[in-house]
């Protein structure tokens, strides 16, 4: 059996529970698992869960609960955790990208510093699955697994001022989505026309932790086309269940 | 419900915004908490117009604008002491406050404090985005189209229920006073354990100073160096507003409402909630010391604070 995790008050009206020190897909599903469990069974005086890749914060309302009981609670659902795991669904949503010219304008310099062509490089990008590991920053910011290492890159030494909202970008080895327009370091290889963050949605981000991500290679024709009927509001993204 | 126009903005100030008590519930989706800096101050405001004490009012930064009145109402204004005016004539604040259409309200001088709150009769009008009339800048979403006041925009109210009834004002001991040097409690982690006893010894027995990089973000701190025992990198996880983090220069940030809800930086402490109202009223080169008490303590003093609250409102009901 793996080791128990760690209970930690945080200020006033927190608390968190923390499995493990490293970024790895079997602690983050108990991270989800035990936050859809506290936001499923509501124990008493609970407001509020931030899953993030190996600690979940609870917040409470210590007028209603006391810390020393919430981590009782708490710690009666870890003991159910590992059926709570295997119960746990995932979602794969495909992120169609296109990749290079004025959409990825760094596709090039990633493929002359791995010395490969760009084909090569969006090959390398979109064959792999990501697993969503956490939402944050602003604005529903996913944070994703890491890119295969042929294709990690370092950052640019001068962020840009401006990048536009869904530019796909590489930073070391991460890769993500830029979920607004923001300024930022990342090499953009890519972007998609899909909306990652909408605040006219009641829950504002398109990704969930746990989800994959395939980002799909489409032309500039198929971009402006997905572009147009996201603005209508007639574009449903593909998201399959498991 | 119907909605009133209150005011037009003849000069915006320095940072005006809308807000309210913030998100709840959102950080998940890493939408930040926003709301106001000061919540005590705003619920005061509100509480002296028979609002309730969620509903929106403006919170006003160091420099307050120019307002028109655009119809009769009745205000309050709280929090710092910005020399608040009505047509020249200084006003009282901490009470409920008659204006009459075509009045102009105006700021002048910083007494005291840093951020002041407005409250209108029936609370301000904006489209609720996300369960919050609060503005967060950075996203572009919220309060006044996302962003903070410009000349010529009009502000609405929404009608209250009963018509300017109010004669209220709080009493004096309980109006905060603000100084320049101000101690907060902290309750020390959740990485706490990334510091040297030393670097701990140092955070809790000196003194910080508030830089200009000071914002609903944070406050970026000056002052002694505190030690980290390796790196001063964790696994990025949730932030709490009030989260003191200590990034590699050794120099702690102080985390506030709209912050980032996800960080990489190890956080020694977290500000307890009641003095996370205080902090709002800190400002460039105004001092902060840190002082830490367990969790049990700070939850008495937590519930302490709401009895505060609740005793106010009494209090002023009454009169």
């Amino acid at each position: 059996m793996c080791e128990p995790a760690k209970y930690l008050p945080v200020g006033d009206k927190a608390l968190l529970v923390e499995f493990g020190n490293a970024i790895e897909i079997t602690i983050n599903r108990k991270v989800l698992a035990l936050c859809n469990a506290v936001l499923r069974s509501k124990p008493l005086g609970v407001e509020e869960c931030i899953p993030t890749y190996r600690s979940l914060l609870i917040y409470y309302d210590p007028w209603k609960v006391k810390y020393e009981q919430l981590v009782f609670q708490i710690k009666g659902i870890e003991q159910r955790l590992d059926e709570l795991v295997s119960q746990m669904k995932r979602r794969t949503v495909t992120v169609p990208t296109v990749y290079g010219g004025v959409y990825g304008p760094d596709l090039s310099y990633v493929a002359e510093y791995h010395y490969l062509t760009e084909e090569e490089v969006i090959r390398i990008h979109s064959e792999k699955e990501y697993v969503v590991y956490m939402i944050g920053f602003i604005a529903g910011f996913p944070y994703l697994e890491q890119v295969a290492d042929e294709i990690s890159t370092p950052r640019l030494e001068t962020p840009r001022l401006k990048v536009p909202a869904g530019s796909v970008g590489i930073a070391e080895k991460q890769t993500g989505i830029y979920s607004m327009e923001s300024p930022g370091g990342w090499r953009l290889i890519g972007r998609t026309p899909l909306k990652i963050f909408d605040p006219s949605w009641p829950q504002p981000a398109l990704l969930r932790p746990g989800d994959k991500v395939r980002f799909k290679p489409i032309s500039g024709e198929e971009f402006e086309a997905i572009k147009n009927a996201v603005l209508r509001n007639t574009y449903s993204p593909v998201i399959k269940e498991e | 419900m119907s909605r009133v126009k209150v005011f037009r903005i003849i000069k915006p100030g320095l940072f005006t915004t809308v807000q309210d008590l913030g998100r709840c519930g959102l950080q998940r989706y890493g939408v930040p908490v926003s709301g106001a800096m000061d919540a005590f101050s705003m619920i005061a405001a509100n509480l002296l117009v028979l609002n309730q004490s969620g509903y929106a009012c403006l919170e006003i930064t160091l420099l307050g604008p120019e307002l028109e009145v655009l119809n009769n109402t009745q205000i309050a204004i709280t929090g710092a002491d910005l020399s608040p005016t009505l047509n020249g004539q200084s006003l009282t604040m901490w009470r409920t406050l008659n204006v009459s259409k075509g009045g102009i309200i105006s700021f002048g001088e910083t007494r005291a404090g840093c951020r002041a709150y407005l409250a209108v009769a029936g609370g301000i009008n904006v489209p609720v985005v996300l369960g919050s009339r609060s503005t967060f800048v950075r996203g572009v979403f919220g309060g006044y189209e996302g962003r903070p006041l410009k000349t010529w925009d009009v502000i609405e109210a929404s009608e209250p229920p009963s018509h300017f009834k109010a004669k209220l004002s709080m009493p004096e001991d309980l109006i905060p006073h603000y100084e320049n040097k101000l101690t907060v409690n902290v309750v020390l982690g959740p990485q706490a354990d990334v510091f040297t006893d030393k670097g701990i010894e140092t955070f809790l027995s000196s003194t910080y100073t508030v830089t200009t990089e000071a914002d609903r973000m944070g406050y970026r701190l000056e002052g002694p160096v505190i030690e980290h025992k390796v790196s001063p990198s964790i696994i990025s996880d949730a932030i709490p507003p009030g989260a003191v983090q200590v990034p590699g220069d050794g120099l702690p940030i102080i985390m506030m409402v709209d912050a980032q809800t996800t960080g990489g930086y190890a956080k020694i402490a977290v500000v307890t909630t009641p003095d996370l109202s205080r902090l709002g009223q800190v400002k460039p080169n105004d001092t902060v010391c840190f002082s830490g008490i367990s969790m049990g303590q700070a939850r008495l003093r937590l519930l302490e604070y709401r009895k505060i609250l609740r005793l106010m409102e009494t209090r002023v009901l009454q009169g």
